[in-house]
């Protein structure tokens, strides 16, 4: 005998059994934690958020910008507390490093988030619109890509002088390129879909859709390509403190004190070693999850 | 093929026209001027040097008497640097910059794709994790970190290279050696993932195998059927790759005091020396643009199945 269930029913049992089934994410997450090398770096890059915090909050018994005039350039001691050492100004190294390790952070994060916005909205608009639409907006991202960028970004900060929030932009507006493009080559590719069509015949709504299929669909590489982007885009930061362009004095980043402390190795090597190490073992952090997410969400690479 | 390249080469036409326009106007809405010093300067001779370089023209008919002069392949005279040209300060700058950009980029394919072609042809044993981590270690720590670090291990405490300057007479090749290693070291490591991935795929794919099967030695696979195929995603990433290069030139120009077109650019940039920026600015463009499309024709060479003439 069949039952016949009202659409309302329906929506129920069908959701009910979507949830029983391992789903894409928790398929993704259990074998994200198989991956050791991932597991680690989320731990040190969640230590070093920790201490990146703690930094900015100023616990720390030194500021980051107080001057010891009697103290220029010491070796890491326990002599007043200068774990690490001090720098040719005489500030002590500990606390200017996890300043500049949080304000890299920041700016990793904040810079992507802008170029996920006009990236996911760009390539989105493009895929959905198709047509003309969207071959006039890819070309555009051809256009661009093609374009010396960094030279643009350095015209950019001297014209509008050495802001934190003109980092974020200029960064930002850089880097949303390669996300619009596989934003738009996904939704392209998801609205063709079997599934996509056998959903719309089954009678599912517009918008249940978009929540059950395409989201999660485009969600994977977003999210693996934004992982990927964080190093990227601290690495841009600290390439525009390098030149002198980026954050300003007495403010830092680990970019600007590996460009001072390249200045002074030969006096005082621990000014560059230190922000140096902080900031590989960062990068090394954020690409190792990426790396481990990209394999989770999306194993056919393996 | 012609066709297509002549269709680039237009199409080239208005991306430089739109990069000079955009570089320009950009410049002239910053505040401060190549002539402000720290000492105010009479207001009489103020005028008179703007007057001499045209600055005091509306900034529309400024950017038409640059073009003019681009055209006719004048790139103008420098603001600061009063007794050279534009053209003159890129003609010492850019050798210094091209030799080292084409070294690393020379390195980084040749060791890239070699690298990367063992990892695949011995994926999953240490030679390959021994690549993958070296690839890791390379896409990890840019060139900001690891320039200063050669120059402290391998110049101050090894003194086996010289830190900086580029002094031939005295120093030899060995000047050239860690500025490349710094600049190829990231390409490399991008390379070798590039090639290890798309290897790894062709090297499972069906024709392969047929190529196997026949009876063909294991080199003649490797090299006249599999490389060929898998070298071509390295060739669409030449393109980003030289724009990657170039950018990182002006860290390592600065690293290792190089007197390169990079060193020049910043500086110039902070002291609002509009012509000397806008020279550079269109010589890299310009570059980018053309190393684009040899990436471009390369491709269709290699790939039949691509075709320009449609």
């Amino acid at each position: 005998m069949t039952t016949i269930l009202n659409p309302k029913e329906k929506e129920e049992m069908l959701s009910k059994a979507a949830v029983q089934g391992r789903s894409l994410w928790d398929d993704a997450r259990i074998r994200l934690f198989r991956n050791k090398a991932a597991v680690t770096s989320m731990v040190i890059l969640g230590i070093l958020v920790v201490l990146a915090i703690l930094g900015q909050l100023g616990v720390w018994v030194h500021d980051y910008d107080t001057i010891y005039r009697d103290r220029v350039s010491q070796p890491p001691t326990w002599e007043n507390l200068h774990l690490l050492g001090t720098d040719a100004q005489g500030r002590d190294l500990l606390a200017r490093t996890l300043v500049g390790l949080g304000v890299s952070l920041m700016v990793g994060i904040v810079a992507t988030v802008v170029s996920l916005l006009i990236g996911v909205t760009w390539g989105a608009i493009a895929g959905f619109v198709g047509g003309r639409t969207d071959q006039l907006m890819m070309r555009f991202v051809d256009i661009l890509y093609s374009l010396p960028f960094i030279f643009f970004v350095i015209i950019l900060m001297v014209v509008f002088g050495r802001n934190i929030i003109l980092i974020f932009v200029a960064i930002g507006a850089v880097e949303w390129l390669t996300m619009a493009r596989i934003v738009r080559g996904q939704t392209l590719a998801l609205k063709g879909m079997e599934f996509v069509e056998a959903a719309e015949a089954a009678g599912v709504s517009q918008w249940m859709i978009i929540r059950r299929h395409i989201i999660p669909n485009v969600l994977g590489p977003v999210v693996v390509y934004v992982t990927l982007m964080i190093p990227v885009v601290i690495l841009a930061e600290s390439f525009l403190s390098f030149l002198g362009l980026g954050v300003q004095e007495p403010l830092t980043s680990l970019g600007r004190l590996i460009s001072t402390g390249a200045q002074d190795m030969e006096v005082a090597p621990w000014t560059l070693i230190v922000p140096a190490v902080t900031m590989m073992v960062t990068l090394f952090c954020l690409n190792f999850i990426g790396d481990g997410l990209r394999d989770a969400i999306d194993p056919k690479d393996r | 093929m012609f066709a297509f390249v002549l269709r680039r080469l237009l199409v080239a036409i208005p991306t430089i026209i739109v990069i000079t326009a955009v570089a320009f106007f950009m410049m002239k809405v910053a505040p401060g001027g190549p002539f402000d010093l720290e000492r105010p300067m009479p207001e009489e001779i103020r005028e008179r040097l703007l007057a001499e370089y045209g600055l005091d023209q509306p900034v529309w008919k400024q950017y038409i008497d640059y073009m003019a002069g681009l055209v006719q392949g004048d790139f103008g005279p420098s603001l600061k640097f009063l007794d050279k040209d534009v053209a003159e300060l890129i003609g010492e700058g850019l050798p210094v910059s091209l030799m080292i950009g084409a070294l690393a980029m020379l390195v980084a394919v040749v060791l890239g794709t070699f690298l990367g072609a063992i990892a695949a042809l011995r994926q999953n044993t240490s030679g390959d994790f021994a690549v993958m981590s070296f690839a890791m270690i390379g896409v990890s720590i840019p060139p900001l970190v690891m320039g200063p670090i050669l120059a402290l291990v391998l110049g101050v405490y090894m003194g086996i290279f010289p830190t900086g300057g580029l002094n031939f007479s005295r120093y030899g090749l060995s000047v050239l050696v860690l500025p490349v290693i710094t600049l190829a070291l990231p390409q490399i490591a991008i390379i070798a993932r590039l090639m290890r991935a798309s290897m790894i795929e062709v090297i499972r794919s069906n024709y392969i195998r047929t190529a196997r099967a026949k009876g063909l030695s294991a080199s003649a696979v490797i090299v006249r059927h599999a490389l060929r195929a898998a070298v071509l995603p390295l060739v669409s990433y030449l393109g980003p790759a030289s724009a990657a290069v170039i950018s990182g030139s002006l860290v390592i120009e600065r690293v290792f005091q190089l007197p390169g077109m990079g060193a020049y650019f910043v500086d110039a940039a902070l002291q609002r020396d509009y012509t000397l920026v806008m020279g550079v600015v269109v010589v890299y463009a310009t570059l980018i643009i053309v190393l684009n499309l040899i990436a471009d024709l390369i491709y269709s060479v290699l790939n039949p199945r691509v075709s320009y003439d449609s």
